[in-house]
């Protein structure tokens, strides 16, 4: 683990709302091109973390440095190399998503094609469709597809997968695991377990504003039953969810 | 990084989005377009008629006489017969008469007539533009052949540019127009790009803060623009809309609305910070372009409004836009003629934007 690459560094991380201490003293190190968790309950901080490093909040104290950038001395090179998906995010009103895109091109300065992005995350039927007029599952891949426009080193999402279901959610992790596979680290938040189980390379358990534990899902449970820890019923094979997909087909859905 | 960050287009990008947004918004094309086009349709057609006097004449009267005759000739009056003598007592007291008028021979001898006049209170303007028309048709009947001994007024009318109702009407919705798309639209974009985490998102790329709301500003000047030049030449060529130098000063029209348009985006740009929602808009928004749609000369001139109002229109920046539109379009005047006018707005435009460097919320 030492000998990996740190492109995100964060350092004692404090963030002060009025009396209100959202984050106190968080440090952390994400690696190159891994997906890295934020995991812990709603008003944890990971959200008010993240938009630290993405240099849309100011920090109260500590140091975050993103790919040798720091975010105080330069946030637009930063903002140059990452990719943002917020939460709740809205589109600019009225316009289909091929117009999104060229917007987000030209806020990027990047050369792109839209339907090629599109293709990416599988919303080419999509093309002339508003982003109020999409599923859950679609305006999740739409933010996505926003946040490649740029080639960014970095993307981070925040809650991708909340509110979606079980087929909207795996295609989702299907398709954050092949961007990552792409060669871009990938910095998400999220409260469901199984997702970060299967899908993140590290976690790290923030609660109260301070992490609380850091590793890999097999060391973090590894470490777990080392203590002792058994679970109360015996687990089986599969669970609900996996006869829920197995019923309902694992395929791309409209809605 | 391979290429160094381009801001221009980023804000092209911008405006080019927002354009798209304004054009596809039917809010925006109702208050830019159609209302105004309704207003200028209404005038357009009503307008041009003149000062008419509706005069009875009593059913007993004689018809056969020079007064009756002379009445005819003059436009102004639309002489009405055969009505029965209790519609027209009521129809005077209604005011849609103005006057009622009957001529009888005098059994007498000299005079020949005698014309009796019942004015009505309803009517009284009018009344008293019949009382001169009368005065002067009596002057005349009664010197025929005779040589003034005192004096002849011998009057002439210069040849002038006929100012329609138009003329006056379509300027003022110029400016109606320009305002409500500066405040509303401005207001109304601003608040739910911010809401709608919008803008947080635009953050979240290179682009500049001053990028976002120049890129807003081009497009919302361009589809004014457009809609001026749409209410211009459809008043142009429906209504005669008066354009003394033609297309230069259509031109110059065209400069005062983007003057216009910069000045009132200021105040969209206050109430998108002052709203705390979506549905507190409309109000804030119409405290500001109501008094100035009523106050600024839109429908009546300012002279018209009682003293004690008329400070208030004349410290509006909507009237200033108002005449000086007028200017341009009937008097021909060029841009440095209404200077003052154009200085008057600029003031206003540098207020309301120091307001709005304070008031307004990126977040």
């Amino acid at each position: 683990m030492e000998n990996k690459n740190a492109i995100i560094s964060v350092k004692d991380l404090v963030k002060n709302y009025d009396d209100f201490k959202a984050v106190k003293g968080l440090s952390f190190e994400v690696y190159e091109n891994e997906i890295f968790g934020l995991l812990g309950p709603n008003g944890a901080g990971k959200t008010t973390t993240l938009e630290i490093i993405e240099t849309l909040r100011k920090k109260t104290a500590g140091e975050v440095i993103v790919d040798g950038f720091s975010v105080d001395s330069d946030p637009s090179a930063i903002k140059a190399i990452i990719g943002v998906q917020l939460q709740a995010a809205g589109y600019y009103p009225n316009l289909n998503l091929v117009e999104l895109l060229e917007l987000f091109g030209g806020l990027y300065g990047a050369d792109i094609k839209p339907m090629e992005m599109l293709e990416k995350v599988n919303l080419q039927d999509k093309a002339k469709a508003k982003y109020k007029a999409l599923s859950g599952g679609q305006k999740q891949r739409f933010s996505i597809a926003t946040t490649l426009i740029n080639s960014p080193k970095i993307i981070f999402l925040d809650e991708p997968t909340t509110g979606l279901d079980p087929q909207a959610r795996r295609n989702l992790w299907d398709l954050i695991t092949e961007i990552r596979n792409n060669g871009t680290t990938v910095v998400i938040t999220t409260h469901y377990m199984d997702e970060a189980e299967q899908l993140c390379d590290r976690v790290a358990f923030v609660e109260n504003g301070q992490i609380i534990a850091l590793d890999t899902p097999d060391q973090l449970i590894d470490n777990l039953i080392a203590s002792g820890f058994e679970r109360k019923k015996e687990v089986k094979k599969a669970n609900l969810e996996d006869v829920f997909i197995n019923l309902t087909g694992k395929e791309w859905r409209e809605d | 990084m391979a290429k160094t960050y381009n801001h221009t287009k980023a804000t092209l990008a911008l405006a080019k989005a927002s354009f798209r947004s304004i054009m596809r918004s039917p809010s925006a094309v109702v208050f830019t377009l159609a209302f105004p086009l309704i207003f200028i349709l209404v005038f357009g057609f009503l307008g041009g008629g003149g000062t008419k006097l509706d005069v009875a004449v009593a059913p007993d009267s004689d018809l056969q006489n020079p007064i009756i005759s002379a009445l005819e000739k003059v436009s102004v009056v639309r002489l009405k017969k055969g009505d029965n003598l209790d519609n027209i007592n009521k129809n005077l007291e209604k005011g849609n008469y103005d006057a009622l008028i009957k001529v009888e021979k005098n059994p007498s001898g000299l005079p020949a007539f005698i014309t009796t006049v019942k004015y009505t209170s309803a009517s009284m303007d009018k009344g008293n533009i019949l009382r001169s028309v009368l005065n002067e048709l009596s002057y005349k009947l009664n010197t025929q052949n005779m040589k003034p001994t005192v004096t002849e007024i011998r009057a002439t009318t210069v040849e002038g540019r006929l100012y329609r109702t138009i003329d006056f009407i379509l300027p003022g919705q110029l400016g109606f127009s320009l305002l409500s798309t500066g405040v509303f639209g401005t207001a109304f974009v601003f608040f739910s790009l911010r809401q709608n985490l919008v803008i947080k998102r635009f953050f979240a790329t290179p682009v500049r803060r001053s990028s976002i709301v120049l890129g807003e500003g081009i497009a919302r000047i361009g589809f004014a623009l457009l809609g001026a030049l749409f209410i211009i030449l459809i008043g142009h060529f429906a209504f005669h809309f008066t354009l003394i130098n033609g297309a230069a000063t259509v031109i110059n029209m065209l400069v005062l609305a983007t003057l216009g348009v910069i000045v009132f985006m200021g105040f969209g740009f206050v109430v998108s910070g002052l709203a705390k929602s979506e549905s507190t808009i409309p109000p804030i928004s119409n405290i500001i372009t109501l008094p100035q749609f009523l106050l600024s000369g839109t429908f009546f001139s300012i002279d018209a409004f009682p003293n004690w109002l008329q400070p208030i229109s004349r410290a509006l920046p909507l009237t200033y836009l108002n005449d000086a539109m007028r200017k341009v379009a009937f008097e021909g005047a060029n841009l440095w003629d209404v200077k003052h006018q154009m200085l008057i707005m600029l003031i206003w435009g540098i207020g309301i934007y120091a307001v709005a460097v304070k008031t307004f919320k990126w977040e």
